[in-house]
């Protein structure tokens, strides 16, 4: 019986996490372009949203 | 994503606040490769700081400096690459996205809590026939309520906004019963928790909120998906303008930025971008989408045209009149304001259902609460078994019998081409038996077809054919295809020379040889459309047909056959709008209609007791799609028309219309047969409810029975064959 005083909270502390993994993708857009995932999967480009280094070397060339 | 876009660049820029995120519609990215060009097509311009393409939604976002780039040097660019793109109104976008992120974290909440709670619901259901602790079930009650409380809290929000609105407004929805009976069972297993009772509902209570959850989602998302293949179909057709400065510099400006007194230069084969005056130049305009007449008419300076019409002949300079009230868009906006409003009155099947049900489910909850108390049981056990009721009533299986045929029927028809865009469109579809339709571009393709039936001058076709070949006037195209249709060699002609607004005239072969309307081929006979004139020879003269859709006198047939009314109203000349009723079989007609006379004629229908669907694509059908009980609108269709119209149909047939009729009267039976079986689970449990028999087990496998089985039923609509159901064959 004892068991169970740790068994419950790890249950529902995975699920809590699995949930907050849910909403962090969720909010961070991983579910915004499905079909088009799994084609930016298999392209060499380099997909990074430009940063700032980025696009002084590209002004510079 | 956008935000997500911009609060990255944000971050990496803090000073950068004069960034400004464009969102462009660009229907033709189909694949991966698409992805690549349009992004590097757009990160290679000056001023872009971000391009992301959504293959999904068909849309681009590109975060831009608005003082070095903006939305027409974009789509410029796009448009040079292959990708025909517009920008998109924006606010509208970003808010339907907000309502959909709010609800999915609700659902995933939801389903979280409900599959903890049930998990340890079980236990405490096979301990009751085993030897489980009571302290040990206690403590599982808690642990339940401990997730129910928050969870019931946050993912139950949608469900008590609707109801409380409703109840404001003095009226009943599904969501009355729904939001009570959640409320009621959480609140009475809390109580009951603290007691120590059996009777917990905490796993009843958020289940109901899942599966609710899980029909609204598809629901919103099938709906979101529809208006924005709607939004990009519109995008693509709003037009730019080529503004001519008064020191006669030009710049390519959106349609929209227009304002009375602007100058604009309209080119030959243009849309007209706004409704104006002819300054300089001479052409004919095609007004069909107008005034559903097929010829082209001629203008010249001190005329007046109208925006979404296309310019025919040469180049004119028009200068925009289009002040607030009295554009001829106002006026029609305004009738299509009063015809709408009868449509608002429709109260959905659902909220028809619910009218009946709510206050049927409260009476039985508050009977078997007195009847128990009657009996001499304490308050607490008969408020148990009043709320077992309300769980057994709450309409889950009710609630998800609509939206979830509704998501089926919709997404059938996404997949053949027509966007359900009107929420209660498919319902009032359902109900329809009267159709009338529109001619130019709706039953017949809004292209010209040379008329062969009393036979042509083949030489003079060929010749003819090989002059015209040069010019961009719609006559002139028609008649080189016609030329080469008929197996004509057709040659280049050099020294053509085209004289807008009359035709062409070439000198190449010694002689004057002449294309052109019948004045500028001198002859007096005004029954042809265009005519060819050799020096010398008699003049030889070419009609044109607006040919029909391939299906229009199946479709037609098909539709009287299963017991329609078909009738025709179009604004084209009362000749050829009977030729075009006889070719498909239609025998009430009515020619030269203006745009109130047609809502007048649909209002008439209405009045004598017909469901009216009106089929159209032009300005001049807008007002009787609005007024009619159900409207259509092939995706050729001027914007306001496919706003208007409850859905649009793509592709060169009108099969879709039979299609959309025909799932929209299966739909409305699978709903029917879904609130037969919701009645009859009801008509099963609701007794021995009230008996006080249902325990949280039996009320936990009824419910999610239910909403299964309403559920599969539905989904019979993605696969089943159709066809036209008579009209007034039993639901």
């Amino acid at each position: 019986m004892t068991s169970l005083a740790w068994l419950v909270p790890a249950a529902l502390t995975l699920g809590m996490m699995g949930l907050a993994a849910f909403l962090w993708a969720l909010r961070s857009g991983q579910f915004d372009d499905l079909e088009g995932a799994k084609w930016r999967a298999i392209s060499d480009d380099n997909d990074r949203i430009a940063t700032k280094t980025d696009r002084s070397q590209t002004d510079d060339a | 994503m956008e935000a997500a876009l911009d609060a990255g660049v944000a971050a990496q820029e803090p000073s950068a606040e004069a960034r400004q995120t464009i969102v462009l519609s660009v229907p033709s990215i189909v694949c991966g490769n698409c992805i690549r060009s349009v992004e590097n097509t757009l990160r290679a311009l000056r001023g872009v700081e971000a391009a992301r393409a959504n293959l999904t939604t068909k849309r681009v976002s590109v975060v831009v400096d608005p003082s070095v780039n903006s939305a027409i040097d974009l789509t410029a660019a796009l448009e040079h690459a292959g990708f025909p793109a517009a920008p998109l109104i924006e606010n509208a976008e970003t808010e339907q996205a907000a309502r959909v992120s709010e609800l999915i974290p609700r659902l995933g909440v939801a389903g979280f809590a409900a599959g903890n709670i049930m998990m340890l619901s079980v236990a405490v259901w096979s301990g009751e026939a085993s030897d489980m602790d009571s302290s040990l079930m206690d403590l599982f009650h808690w642990v339940s309520a401990l997730i129910a409380l928050p969870a019931v809290a946050y993912a139950g929000q949608p469900f008590f906004k609707s109801a409380l609105a409703a109840l404001r407004s003095r009226r009943l929805n599904m969501d009355v019963p729904i939001s009570l009976g959640v409320l009621l069972a959480t609140g009475m297993s809390l109580f009951q928790t603290m007691r120590s009772s059996e009777q917990i509902y905490f796993d009843a209570a958020t289940t109901l909120l899942f599966f609710l959850l899980i029909g609204r989602v598809l629901d919103e998302r099938m709906r979101t998906k529809a208006r924005g293949a709607a939004e990009n179909l519109i995008g693509l057709r709003a037009t730019n303008a080529t503004l001519v400065a008064p020191d006669q510099t030009t710049k390519l400006v959106l349609a929209s930025t227009l304002k009375p007194g602007m100058v604009i230069a309209v080119g030959a084969g243009e849309r007209i971008a706004g409704d104006g005056e002819v300054i300089s130049g001479q052409s004919d305009i095609d007004e069909s989408l107008i005034s559903g007449e097929t010829r082209p008419r001629a203008i010249s300076i001190g005329d007046s045209v109208y925006a979404g019409t296309i310019n025919c002949g040469g180049s004119l300079r028009v200068r925009i009149t289009a002040a607030e009230d009295n554009t001829l868009l106002s006026e029609i906006g305004r009738m299509m304001l009063n015809a709408e409003q009868s449509r608002g009155r429709y109260v959905r099947l659902a909220d028809r259902a619910s009218q009946i049900y709510a206050p049927a489910v409260h009476v039985l909850g508050l009977l078997t609460f007195i009847a128990w108390m009657a009996v001499g049981a304490p308050w607490d056990q008969s408020l148990t078994h009043a709320i077992a009721v309300l769980i057994i009533t709450c309409p889950c299986a009710l609630a998800l019998a609509v939206p979830a045929v509704q998501v089926a029927a919709m997404s059938r028809l996404f997949s053949k081409g027509v966007i359900v865009k009107a929420p209660d469109g498919l319902e009032r579809l359902a109900e329809i038996d009267c159709v009338v339709f529109d001619k130019t571009g709706t039953l017949t393709t809004g292209e010209l077809r040379l008329e062969t039936s009393d036979g042509v001058d083949e030489a003079a076709l060929g010749r003819a054919g090989s002059i015209a070949g040069v010019s961009k006037h719609p006559f002139a195209q028609a008649l080189a295809k016609a030329a080469r249709a008929e197996g004509m060699q057709t040659r280049a002609v050099t020294g053509v020379e085209e004289v807008p607004g009359s035709g062409l005239v070439t000198t190449s072969m010694g002689f004057e040889e002449k294309v052109g309307s019948a004045a500028w081929a001198g002859v007096e006979d005004r029954n042809a459309s265009i005519w060819y004139a050799a020096e010398g020879k008699p003049a030889v003269g070419f009609n044109f047909l607006d040919e029909l859709r391939k299906d229009a006198a199946a479709c037609v047939s098909e539709l009287r056959h299963s017991g329609y009314r078909v009738s025709l109203l179009s604004g084209d000349r009362r000749a050829a709008v009977a030729q075009a009723a006889a070719a498909c079989g239609i025998e009430e007609w009515t020619g030269e209609v203006r745009p109130d006379q047609k809502l007048q004629a649909i209002e008439a229908l209405k009045a004598r007791g017909c469901k009216t669907l009106m089929v159209g694509d032009g300005l001049n059908d807008a007002p009787a799609l609005a007024a009619g009980h159900a409207s259509l609108s092939p995706a050729s269709a001027i914007d306001i028309a496919q706003t208007t119209a409850d859905a649009v149909f793509q592709g060169d047939v009108l099969q879709p219309v039979i299609e959309t009729l025909s799932v929209a009267k299966a739909a409305r039976r699978l709903a029917l047969q879904n609130f037969a079986i919701a009645i009859l689970y009801n008509s099963i449990f609701v007794p021995l409810a009230m008996a006080g028999y249902v325990t949280p087990l039996i009320a936990a496998l009824a419910m999610s029975g239910s909403s299964i089985m309403v559920t599969a039923n539905a989904l019979r609509l993605r696969s089943k064959a159709l066809r036209l159901p008579n009209v007034g064959a039993s639901a």
